[in-house]
């Protein structure tokens, strides 16, 4: 194949990936979008395989072929066996490859540098490939090339330890509380000082001392950041790393003169960081805030809250059910925790099925991944159309009879609209409490991720619904009729 | 302790301040109950009902007033009842400290203690012994129910064979308890319901019930009913002014009006006026709940049923609850029940009379040979201050043209100096850097700006398939790997031909996922 044949392919491939990216305006067109990115990515692989960059041996060839077979079955395996609810370990986890796989050719990228460098001029002559492009550059290139193997390492160690933090946060297998060593973010300054200082060591020597030690102190900051955000900010953490693989892979384009890479990189990174941005906004906290974690810039103390919280069973929820035209359910975190979309779903669709309006309200932040609740009541069979989002919905609560709030706290917290000294002061949250009723699925009297009280569970027009929600929901449902 | 009910003695009284079925309650507080003979006959409760509850059935007041510690009644006492009361004794009944001083007078030279129900303060915490409320709430529908009585026609609009019927308008006049207990009826009789109170921040509750809400234009401050523990206050003679020019406006269309405008402590405000009453049709019905204080309507006459000359009814009577004896004692047992329920906190049998505790300092007006009223303010705000709304002014089309005007002058500003600032750092970096990375470059910063435009567009309920297929796109790190994997270094192969794995698991795995989700998006 020759280089202009490669060429065509990637741009082929490129395009390809931005309307795969665009088909995501819509449900409908995002099934055909998947296509265009599966096709694209096909058209670049084989395109960089078959083209005049890449010369394999016999070794080459078999380690290629074992590679992508296995690689293939593994994530055939993984995407195939994963939960909806387990969606955001998942996503996590794959952002760690990246940021690995990004860590590992950038140090290949300094090693055929420094090979090529001590070879002679007949030698490099002779050289295939990337060798060859090292070969050709000048003093100020190759500079240039340093950078950005720098970049592309530092990046890809800070998503890899990074990702496998969240992982480990949003699988339960690390506390999900925020925690930092002593020290706290000086540490990470620190850290990010000392590894311009081996930018600048490395610009002057060459050598690969400096690159491992940036090396080192990236994975720390990764991992001490990323310890130090709480589960609920999880959203924006996510994408926040989706938005770093992205970088990562613009950056190695750039070391090694591939321009679908820096496309497709910079497509990625941009896309994250928009979603990160949607994320902040929907909390009304700065990306930083987020970012150098936790809340505590309270200015005063919390407003009393006057009341008591009242329970109730079943049967009163049936009852103000069956009596009900219409419903709104907000589900959040909870409702994923309990596994109870399906519980949720059986509940819409006996209300539907008795004429009741039933339609959900969903926080952007709701859940531990951006969209996290539509995917799983798209899971459970939920059509979409009555899935609205918080803006769409949010006005609709004064007509509506009962509202069921599964699982969610912060994000129907009217304290965020009432009491300016509340930490969540500000934060766009559904007003669920102007519904003539509400009810609460929790399972205990405790406080939300942030730990401050909820008014709403005070009111007057709320009820509380105490225990497991899908155990809840299971006890309601045969008795809507 | 031995809780006692005494018959009623004012004229036409016919409830009775227990029940059976509070008696029962009440015993398993720890408490033994007895009550006069007879006293629950006129609400429909007999001395064999008592007596089947475990409740003693004395044979007069005397003896009632002699075994009981806690005598409890639903009117205040009269001047002989008050006597009778002993040092230490507690009586809770309604009892108006404020209208009867002298009153207060002898049940505190008696040494009594008195709670009384009129005094609890409105906190959600006291609703379940908010006798006010309950009764009113009765009062409100018995009004709809005398009007519908006294008004020769149907509430409801019919068309039938025999012709059409209009429906009936109704207009009530304070939207308190009371007020909105009326609404409720009428409305679901069937009339056009108008309501008009004071205070503007009801009338969300107003249309609630189905009624309309007549709106005064009046500039002067609004009265903001949580101030007064969601009670009225008296408005200024400007305010009263246009409220009554707008009821005379109202008055020769409405059939009934139903009026429960209280102010506490005061006489009844007047704002039915005679020649409101004159406007009124033929057959029109007015029913003053305000009767017993001096009525809202110039003409009422309390515990009276008038028709004017112009064939006007006038409904003056003060006994509505009464009328509904049995709902009423019922309702007002259990008021007395909970407030039972809350001087005894361990539910032992002993009274405790903690003056601590907000509910039970308000509505104690005499304790231990000292008069307790007026009660201080209560430690708990009853009812959030109402902040003040601020009503987004309506912009003329000028100044939405202008402020059209200035917001895209913004807008150019800042794109121009961010594509300036752009622009300088671009060159910047032409400057100094060759031109085999200048060409990359200029991809990058395409690639970015075309998946800034391309993201914004993406549906919020789609961002998880996003982040999936976007991971699934970031594998294109593979590229890299396949570059170097032909290298003759045998640990760069091993670093590459990992890279290869790691990635491909990515791409496979994220696309396939995307397309797992995808499919279970489904449309109804």
């Amino acid at each position: 194949m020759s280089i202009g044949l490669t060429q065509g392919a990637y741009i082929a491939a490129a395009v390809l990936f931005i309307l795969s990216l665009g088909g995501l305006s819509g449900q409908e067109s995002a099934k055909r979008a998947v296509w265009y990115g599966i096709v694209g990515m096909a058209i670049a692989v084989v395109g960089t395989i078959f083209g005049p960059e890449v010369s394999l041996g016999f070794f080459g060839w078999f380690f290629l072929i074992v590679m992508l077979a296995a690689g293939s079955a593994l994530g055939y395996m993984a995407a195939t066996r994963v939960q909806m609810t387990e969606m955001p370990q998942l996503v996590a986890a794959l952002h760690s490859f990246v940021g690995l796989a990004a860590v590992f050719i950038g140090l290949n990228a300094h090693i055929e540098a420094a090979r090529v460098a001590a070879m002679d001029d007949i030698a490099r002559s002779a050289l295939a490939g990337f060798a060859a492009v090292l070969a050709h550059k000048t003093t100020v290139e190759l500079n240039i090339l340093r950078v950005e193997v720098f970049l592309g390492i530092f990046i890809g160690a800070v998503t890899f330890t990074g990702s496998v933090v969240a992982f480990g946060k949003l699988a339960g297998k690390v506390d999900g509380k925020a925690k930092q060593l002593q020290g706290g973010h000086l540490l990470n300054a620190g850290a990010a000082i000392l590894s311009l200082l081996m930018l600048v060591l490395y610009l002057k020597t060459a050598s690969i001392f400096p690159l491992f030690l940036m090396t080192a102190l990236a994975l720390f900051i990764g991992y001490h950041l990323i310890m130090g955000i709480g589960g609920a900010d999880m959203p924006v953490v996510v994408s926040m790393l989706n938005s770093y693989s992205g970088w990562a892979a613009a950056a190695i384009g750039f070391t090694l003169g591939n321009d679908l890479l820096i496309v497709t990189g910079a497509l990625v990174g941009s896309s994250g960081a928009i979603l990160s941005y949607i994320m902040c906004k929907a909390m009304n906290r700065s990306f930083i805030s987020v970012i150098l974690g936790g809340f505590g810039n309270t200015t005063g103390p919390a407003m009393e809250i006057a009341g008591e919280q009242v329970a109730i069973d079943a049967e009163g929820v049936a009852a103000a059910l069956n009596d009900a035209d219409s419903v709104i359910i907000v589900p959040g975190y909870g409702m994923a925790v309990a596994q109870a979309q399906q519980s949720v779903s059986e509940l819409t669709r006996k209300l539907r099925a008795r004429g009741k309006e039933v339609r959900f309200a969903i926080h952007p932040v709701a859940g531990r991944l951006p969209g996290h609740m539509n995917v799983l009541l798209a899971e459970a069979k939920v059509p979409y159309d009555i899935v609205l989002e918080m803006d769409e919905i949010n006005e609709d609560f004064p007509s509506t009879d009962v509202v069921i709030v599964i699982g969610s706290n912060d994000i129907v917290n009217p304290a965020a609209q009432e009491d300016p000294n509340s930490p969540i002061a500000g934060m766009p949250v559904l007003e669920v409490w102007k519904a003539k009723q509400v009810f609460v699925s929790k399972r205990g009297q405790g406080t939300g991720y942030s730990g401050i009280e909820n008014p709403l569970f005070y009111k007057d027009n709320t009820r509380m619904f105490y225990g497991d929600a899908k155990k809840s929901l299971d006890a309601l449902i045969p008795m809507i009729d | 302790m031995k809780i006692g009910a005494l018959t009623e003695v004012f004229a036409g009284e016919n409830r009775v301040a227990m029940t059976p079925e509070s008696a029962l309650a009440i015993q398993k507080l720890g408490h033994s109950c007895c009550i006069q003979s007879g006293a629950g006959d006129k609400a429909g409760f007999t001395d064999a009902a008592y007596a089947a509850a475990g409740v003693e059935v004395l044979a007069d007041a005397k003896a009632v007033l002699a075994a009981a510690d806690v005598v409890v009644k639903v009117r205040g006492p009269e001047e002989k009842e008050a006597k009778a009361l002993r040092q230490g004794q507690t009586l809770i009944s309604f009892f108006w400290p404020a209208q009867n001083p002298d009153l207060l007078e002898t049940v505190k030279a008696q040494g009594a203690t008195v709670v009384a129900m009129d005094m609890v303060p409105r906190i959600s915490r006291a609703q379940k012994m908010d006798a006010l409320s309950s009764t009113a709430n009765l009062a409100g529908y018995r009004a709809v129910i005398e009007a519908a009585n006294n008004f020769p026609r149907f509430f409801t609009g019919q068309v039938t064979a025999a012709g059409k019927v209009p429906p009936a308008k109704v207009l009530v006049v304070g939207a308190g308890v009371a007020g909105l207990a009326a609404i409720g009826a009428s409305v679901s009789l069937g009339a056009i319901t108008y309501a008009f109170d004071v205070r503007p921040e009801v009338a969300e509750q107003i249309e609630s019930m189905g009624a309309e809400f007549v709106y005064l234009d009046f500039a002067e401050q609004t009265q903001d009913g949580a101030a007064t523990g969601g009670y009225a206050a008296p408005s200024s003679p400007e305010f009263r002014e246009a409220q009554l020019k707008k009821f005379r406006e109202l008055a020769p269309d409405m059939d009934i009006v139903i009026t429960t405008a209280l102010i506490p402590g005061r006489p009844a405000p007047k704002l039915w006026t005679e020649d409101m009453v004159r406007a009124m049709k033929r057959g029109s019905v007015i029913v003053d709940l305000a009767a017993e204080r001096g009525g809202n309507c110039d003409l009422t006459v309390p515990d009276e049923k008038i028709v004017t000359d112009n064939g006007v009814t006038i409904v003056g009577y003060t006994d509505f609850p009464s009328r509904m004896a049995t709902q009423a004692s019922s309702l007002y047992s259990n008021n007395i029940r909970h407030m039972l329920a809350d001087l005894t906190p361990k539910k032992d049998g002993v009274i405790v009379h903690n003056m601590e505790d907000d509910v039970i300092r308000s509505a104690t007006v005499a304790h231990d040979g000292a008069i307790t009223y007026p009660p201080p303010p209560p430690k708990v705000q009853a009812i959030a201050a109402a902040k003040p709304k601020e009503k987004a002014r309506e912009l003329t089309p000028e100044e939405r043209k202008a402020q059209e005007a200035a917001a895209f002058k913004q807008q150019t500003r800042n794109q121009v100096v961010m594509l300036a600032a752009g622009g300088a750092l671009m060159g910047l970096v032409g400057l100094y850097a060759p031109a085999s990375f200048m060409s990359h470059f200029i991809v990058f910063v395409l690639a970015c700006f075309v998946g800034f435009q391309v993201i914004w567009n993406v549906s919020h309920s789609l961002h998880t398939p996003l982040m999936a297929v976007t991971n699934a796109i970031s594998g294109i790190i593979v590229l890299g790997a396949l570059l170097q994997i032909g290298s003759g270094n045998f640990f760069v192969l091993i670093l590459a031909a990992v890279s290869v794995l790691i990635a491909t698991i990515n791409i496979v795995g994220g696309f396939l996922v995307t397309r797992r989700m995808l499919a279970m998006f489904q449309k109804s």
